[in-house]
């Protein structure tokens, strides 16, 4: 515990959240998978430039809340959301905000990496062509700055032409990373980013998550509580569909209000 | 990481720009999915249109001879009486004749291929007879009417003849004279057409079987045979029973091959030795040579009729592979 | 020791038993595969000697005379392509609405159902189809109609794969395209298709193969012609309706042709067969 303590000091101690503004706000968010209610009235805001984790054992709801963020969950039958998600103060569950906008403005990173079947360059100006008439020299420059704020451009730039397909499973993850911040979005979500890297890899990840939240919002959703206790400022607890206890993550790890939030971060169940 | 401060571009600045790009992709996905669905229902529609038009066709038949078309056997171009019998008679009975030999034969391989067969030649095998189902009927024809039909005519119809002679209901089955094409050569030729097809499905449905429940029985110290009777044949029998209709479908639908050996002759036989006809065979001697409009009428009803029974053969094997399949996804 | 002797005895029963069904099993086995050895063989021998430039030169000879089989082959080739261009399209769009757009569309399971009887259907019935709707109505036989018969044989085969296809392309692809604010045109034809390219061309092949060797829907569609045709209003012989016609002919050097053609058409189609399966394969390895 004390160890864990310690790191916690480090992440937090850089910055002070209260005066900064709520990116989106969550307000009595409800979900439904047909009839089965899947989140039960969700409050909670997402400072910007923060990290806030989501944790929880697995079926808690944690992903589905993070898939209401960009509506991702419209891409499937019988399921909807109840309640209001705002960003910058707009509902964006109202029915005439525009998805490809809102995914436009919140990226997503997934669990498994996916790169497209397509060359490394054209990974990165898939999305950047959609909106915007880049020059050559203009799109070269962002493929560019994307890669080397994914930290994979060292690693990439001889073989921009060949598969993002070839590259490691951590290197994929990186490419997904740089594609998303190259159409740049104002929030990013992580659903468990690294459940399906190595160790290395997975620390490369966090430092890079660690440096994006001076541009981006982030949130995570993770499994691994020392993860959230490294990347995160603010950690909500979730268990069968309801958010338990959301706070500073120092304090979620530390000094939790409530029982349940404590048994599960000391491992006594999940 | 240095250089990063001059990527922190606000992407509010941006939503002018992204406006006109959005209300495009609108209307090129509404554009492309009311083009995707057009096409997606034009298949139901052309099922229809071929309902329509055959019944439209066979009307003038069905109109003059009634329900008698089907239950006549008469066909006479120059009396204009034209029953359907026979060809209904001929295509069920030689598809029925196949079937019986097709089955187990197909079974047989299959479980030779899953079961007996050493690995090495198990893919080669199984490449060979897929790309045999492959193989088009009008060779499976030309076999049979150069090859097939005279070695049957010398050698094996004498034999079932004199064979069969003395005994009773058999000898009007293999009753002479060796005509050499006929109804039981046509079934052969079906049979071999068909037997590609049914190794390759019963192949494909014995393969969904889970490995454990195979291995648990061989554990139990079963031998190959009591696995297969006990096990495997229970778990696929909805996708078996499926994949025979499956072939059943085509055999009863099957023109070259059978055009090529049935001998075209309009009437019922007890012998299963002489010439008969088939739906299929009928339309595809006499279409183009037929004269008058109920003639003509008459060979699309005959056409319409064939339609009516494929499609329920094929609707009853397609609902049971679609059961297999859940209990697989299961 | 008696039940032991027993259960020895109820063994070797079984055994015995298990040997028997197994040598059935090699026994059809061997007569299956020997038959379709023995009709590849024959087909070989007789086709082959008939074989020479001629028949890829020469006109369809009038009974007794010397030719080759120029136009029928031609004639293929233009009704296998335009059946093509016409199916393709139309197929691998439909394809695309069921797995795509109206994958949880409630008609989408009644079209695949549907497709899936059309896919067998006879196929002389097709040829009755379009004689009715094309050949009854222009009043003359002609190349378009047997092109329409066959594209109506290609549709199905077509829809079939690509929705198999584009199923097979994993969601999280399409999530995360969509995740990047994709328009879902542009997921299907940047992301989708490229990921089932592979499979839809193989699909495609599997048609052409298909319908290669289809005689029935031709006879009263395309009919046949003696001559060079690229009028695609006029009758237009085709391969399969040549040797049709031919073999069933009492003349020996028609008979010979139709034992060539019939090896041409076997070995186009295995080719074809073969090289669908070499793409399915280096794809599936790609995944």
């Amino acid at each position: 515990m004390s160890m864990m303590a310690n790191t916690l000091g480090a992440a937090s101690a850089q910055r002070t959240n209260e005066d900064t503004p709520e990116k989106i706000s969550v307000r009595d968010l409800s979900f439904f998978y047909g009839e089965s209610k899947a989140l039960k009235n969700i409050s909670l805001p997402l400072y910007e430039r923060t990290v806030t984790a989501f944790i929880g054992p697995s079926g808690c709801g944690k992903s589905t809340l993070l898939r209401c963020l960009n509506r991702m969950y419209e891409l499937y039958p019988k399921q909807r959301a109840e309640g209001e998600v705002l960003m910058d103060g707009e509902n964006i569950l109202n029915p005439k905000q525009d998805l490809n906008l809102l995914r436009a403005k919140v990226g997503m990173v997934f669990q498994k990496p996916t790169p497209f079947p397509m060359t490394i360059y054209d990974n990165i100006a898939f999305g950047v062509k959609l909106y915007e008439n880049l020059s050559r020299a203009e799109m070269n420059e962002r493929v560019e700055s994307s890669l080397r704020r994914a930290a994979l451009w060292d690693e990439v730039k001889d073989k921009l032409n060949t598969s993002g397909l070839g590259l490691s499973g951590g290197q994929q993850q990186r490419l997904c990373i740089a594609r998303t911040i190259a159409v740049r979005p104002d929030v990013i979500l992580f659903d468990e980013p690294c459940s399906a890297l190595d160790p290395i890899s997975t620390s490369k990840i966090e430092e890079l998550i660690d440096e994006l939240k001076d541009q981006y919002t982030i949130a995570i959703v993770t499994h691994n509580m020392q993860q959230a206790a490294r990347v995160s400022e603010f950690t909500a607890f979730m268990y069968l569909g309801e958010l338990i206890e959301y706070d500073r993550t120092e304090k979620i790890f530390t000094t939790p209000s409530v029982k349940k939030t404590e048994e599960y971060v000391t491992g006594r169940f999940g | 990481m240095a250089d990063l401060s001059v990527e922190t571009t606000n992407s509010l600045s941006m939503n002018v720009d992204r406006t006109g790009a959005l209300k495009r992709f609108a209307t090129t996905d509404a554009i492309f999915r009311s083009l995707t669905r057009i096409c997606a229902i034009s298949v139901l529609v052309i099922l229809g249109a071929i309902m329509v038009s055959l019944l439209e066709g066979s009307w003038l038949a069905l109109g003059t001879f009634g329900i008698d078309f089907v239950f006549d056997e008469s066909w006479n171009p120059v009396t204009v009486k034209f029953g359907a019998l026979a060809p209904i008679y001929g295509t069920i009975m030689t598809s029925f004749l196949a079937m019986l030999l097709a089955v187990p034969l197909g079974l047989g391989i299959a479980i030779f291929l899953t079961e007996l067969c050493p690995p090495i030649i198990r893919r080669p095998i199984g490449i060979a007879i897929e790309l045999l189902a492959g193989i088009p009927s009008i060779i499976y024809g030309i076999w049979g009417l150069f090859v097939f039909a005279p070695f049957l005519q010398k050698h094996v119809q004498p034999f079932l003849i004199a064979t069969f002679a003395d005994v009773p209901v058999l000898n009007g089955l293999f009753a002479g004279p060796p005509y050499g094409i006929g109804m039981l050569t046509a079934s052969l030729i079906l049979v071999i057409m068909i037997l590609p097809f049914i190794v390759a499905i019963t192949r494909d449905v014995f393969e969904t079987v889970p490995t454990v429940l195979r291995e648990s029985a061989y554990g139990l110290g079963c031998t190959t045979w009591e696995v297969t009777r006990n096990v495997v044949l229970p778990y696929t029998r909805v996708g078996v029973i499926g994949g025979c209709m499956l072939a059943l479908g085509r055999a009863l639908g099957e023109t070259m091959a059978v055009t090529f050996v049935i001998g075209n002759a309009h009437r019922i036989s007890e012998s299963i030795l002489a010439p008969g006809t088939t739906i299929s065979a009928t339309i595809a001697n006499e279409f183009a040579e037929a004269v008058g409009d109920v003639y003509f009428s008459s060979l699309i009803a005959l056409g319409f009729l064939l339609f009516l029974i494929t499609f329920i053969v094929l609707a009853f094997a397609r609902y049971m592979l679609l059961r297999l399949e859940r209990q697989a996804g299961n | 020791m008696a039940t032991e002797l027993r259960n020895m005895r109820l063994y070797r029963r079984r055994s015995r038993r298990n040997a028997i069904y197994m040598g059935l099993s090699l026994a059809s086995a061997a007569i299956g595969l020997s038959w379709l050895a023995l009709i590849l063989g024959t087909l070989v021998i007789n086709g082959i000697s008939g074989l020479s430039l001629s028949v890829f030169t020469e006109m369809t000879p009038p009974p007794g005379g010397t030719g080759g089989l120029a136009n029928a082959i031609v004639g293929s080739l233009i009704m296998t392509g335009l059946a093509v261009l016409i199916g393709t399209p139309i197929g691998t769009l439909a394809g695309t609405y069921m797995a795509e757009y109206g994958r949880y569309d409630k008609l989408t399971p009644v079209i695949r159902f549907i497709n899936d009887i059309l896919l067998s259907a006879p196929s002389i019935v097709i040829g009755l189809f379009i004689y009715e709707i094309v050949v009854a109505r222009m009043g003359h036989f002609s190349g378009l109609a047997g092109a329409l018969a066959l594209a109506v044989i290609v549709l199905p085969v077509v829809v079939r794969t690509t929705e198999d296809m584009l199923l097979l392309v994993p969601n999280t692809l399409r999530e995360a395209a969509a995740a990047l604010g994709t328009p879902t045109w542009y997921i299907i034809a940047k992301v989708a298709y490229r990921a089932a390219r592979a499979g839809i061309i193989t699909g495609v092949l599997l048609a052409v193969a298909r319908i290669t060797g289809e005689t029935a829907p031709l006879l009263f569609t395309a009919l046949n012609n003696q001559f060079w045709s690229a009028d695609l209003l006029a009758p237009m012989p085709s391969l399969p309706v040549v040797i049709f016609q031919f073999a069933l002919s009492p003349y020996e050097n028609w008979r010979d042709l139709a034992w060539t053609g019939a090896l041409l058409i076997t070995f186009a189609v295995l080719t074809l067969s073969v090289l669908a399966r070499v793409l399915s394969s280096k794809s599936g390895g790609e995944r």
